[in-house]
């Protein structure tokens, strides 16, 4: 499997990462060098494992359905970029 | 350099109550040689207010009896630990100005038990590095040289701080997390002790995530004892965490009876590399007559899909810090990118992204990104986690057939240069983790025990790895080593 230029700059907008193009023919290529260390995984037999979930096996806790904190608005919004009249404040997203 | 810094937990503990020290002069004293200690760039965030208000608080406690072990103890905290109030940024430039509304709970039962927080460490951007290079803050320097060489070695990644400060005797103890052995190899690098322990014994709640099915906090000391006590503070379950263990903490200090005649030691043949050097075979081969000479039986075992950890490990953890990471989106914390007229939503997630987040943590995240995505997770997430059930099946096979701990070396090579790694590819800086990386593929507790020098005078250590939820019965083990191997080197001063 090799990463060409168009699916570097794929991944890059699937991570919202903005990357220049000037800097994506490094970008592929160092991805292609990970990619063909990871390749090796393609060696092991692995009929009738199945994949990971928990290296502890436990079940997932369950905690009560009820309002346990809260109302704290100005401890979230104190660390906002943007914060304006009690709410996170962003760019236009709908004109 | 000040006689009461180079103390260990268990000396000072000893000395608070019997009241020939206080915690407020152990305090001072640590934070001058803090101050004195700019050079390294360990500590990062320094809180020398929080620190002598806990001393007061901790003498006080102390005079009244009943204190509990950690009490009075100076520490460092790792940068990843969310601290109330106190800058937690993860070495990274995207959480510039954040200042945690809460504790993590790490840290909160650190305090609970009396301890001191001297200031926050350097460390690599979102613990991705093995060299502590990766930081917003700059590089932390090793306090160890080659011989008189002046060139500036890493003290290892990514609790390169937390490795640093308690080598360079800043502190008594600090914090580390390991999520491929950012604890062990930082710990191998400068001579001191780090323990990584079972996965789920130390809440990961409030401490910024990176993988989280592999992420786990641990002490970095100056003794096997003194990891012991330390981590006794740390663990505990908490409901806030819910891969917690809901398990007793032991009393792992009382599990140090120094007695492992019987125990049988594996000696995983796949841990022997081509290419290793002939000092770390050495040093292996004589930690092996060490236990052996403690009346242990010294066993070859195998751990058949040891080579396919790494890159296993390369697929999991990309995928679980890409999903973790996407909270960084200049929204609710951290730095927003500044915008150009016109600029959307998106361009504000990719502009503040790229602009905060470090080249290793961007491409991590993108290798993440990419295992995940639609056609490939099921090639590469999905089959790098059958190959971790594996890994983890040649555990429990060694374990199932009488093995009680694993002895290998911590690291493939003494500390490097810093730089000196720059143009290599980024796979090879991956391969630091080699020895580290299975433990926590398993989730299983290590521990890393300076023992020894190689020829350019620089620490070399080995790697006990337990069985689940025995971290006593590891650090009995690694007792054991520490006193055979009698490692009590120390850099010289230079800072």
């Amino acid at each position: 499997m090799s990463i060409d230029l168009k699916t570097a700059a794929h991944v890059a907008k699937l991570a919202r990462i903005k990357v220049e193009d000037e800097a994506l023919p490094a970008l592929a290529q160092e991805f292609n060098t990970i990619l063909g260390f990871i390749e090796q995984l393609n060696e092991v037999d692995v009929e009738g494992v199945e994949p990971m979930v928990s290296v502890t096996p436990m079940r997932l806790k369950r905690r009560q359905d009820v309002v346990a904190d809260g109302d704290y608005q100005d401890r979230i919004l104190s660390n906002a970029p943007d914060a304006r009249e009690g709410f996170f404040a962003v760019p236009k997203v709908v004109e | 350099m000040s006689e009461l810094t180079r103390l260990t937990i268990t000396e000072a503990r000893d000395k608070l109550r019997s009241g020939e020290v206080s915690s407020v002069a152990l305090t001072e004293a640590c934070l001058a040689e803090i101050d004195a200690a700019d050079a390294l760039n360990a500590f990062v965030h320094k809180t020398p207010e929080i620190a002598l208000d806990q001393a007061q608080a901790a003498d006080a406690r102390i005079a009244a009896g009943q204190a509990p072990t950690m009490c009075g103890i100076p520490l460092g905290i790792k940068d990843l630990f969310c601290t109330k109030g106190v800058p937690s940024q993860a070495g990274s430039k995207i959480l510039d100005g954040f200042l945690p509304q809460y504790e993590s709970t790490v840290t909160q039962n650190l305090f609970d038990a009396g301890s001191v927080m001297l200031g926050k460490l350097n460390m690599d951007e979102f613990a991705m590095g093995s060299s502590n290079e990766t930081s917003t803050y700059g590089d932390v320097i090793s306090p160890w040289r080659r011989g008189n060489d002046a060139a500036n070695l890493t003290p290892g990644g990514s609790s390169g701080g937390s490795a640093c400060a308690v080598a360079a005797d800043l502190c008594l103890a600090a914090t580390g997390t390991d999520t491929g052995g950012s604890i062990r190899q930082p710990a191998a690098f400068v001579g001191i002790t780090g323990l990584k322990p079972t996965y789920g014994r130390c809440s990961r709640w409030g401490i910024v995530a990176f993988a989280s099915s592999l992420d786990q906090a641990g002490p970095m000391t100056k003794t096997v004892r003194d990891a012991a006590i330390m981590l006794g503070a740390m663990a505990g379950h908490d409901p806030k965490d819910s891969t917690s263990a809901e398990l007793a903490v032991p009393d792992f200090e009382a599990a140090m009876t120094g007695d492992i005649r019987g125990r049988k030691i594996g000696i995983p043949r796949e841990y022997r590399m081509d290419g290793m050097p002939a000092e770390i075979e050495k040093l292996w081969a004589e930690g092996a007559d060490m236990l052996r000479d403690a009346g242990a039986e010294i066993v070859d075992i195998s751990l058949p899909h040891t080579q396919y950890a790494l890159p296993a490990y390369y697929v999991i953890a990309p995928a679980e810090a890409s999903s973790n990471l996407a909270r960084y989106d200049g929204v609710r914390y951290g730095r927003r990118a500044k915008l150009a007229h016109g600029d959307g939503v998106t361009e504000m997630y990719e502009k503040t992204r790229a602009e905060g987040f470090g080249h290793e943590v961007q491409r991590r995240i993108m290798v993440g990104t990419y295992v995940l995505s639609a056609g490939f997770y099921d090639a590469y997430y999905n089959r790098a986690r059958r190959v971790r059930a594996l890994i983890k099946r040649d555990f429990e096979t060694v374990f199932a057939d009488g093995v009680d701990a694993i002895l290998t070396p911590a690291t493939p090579s003494a500390a490097f240069g810093l730089g000196e790694m720059s143009d290599a590819d980024p796979v090879a800086m991956y391969l630091n983790d080699i020895f580290t990386v299975t433990v926590n593929l398993a989730g299983l507790p290590g521990i890393s025990v300076p023992a020894g020098l190689d020829a350019q005078g620089l620490p070399l250590g080995l790697q006990l790895i337990g069985r689940p939820w025995e971290e006593g019965d590891l650090l009995n083990h690694a007792h054991v080593l520490e006193a055979a191997a009698g490692f009590v080197s120390k850099p010289a001063r230079w800072w």
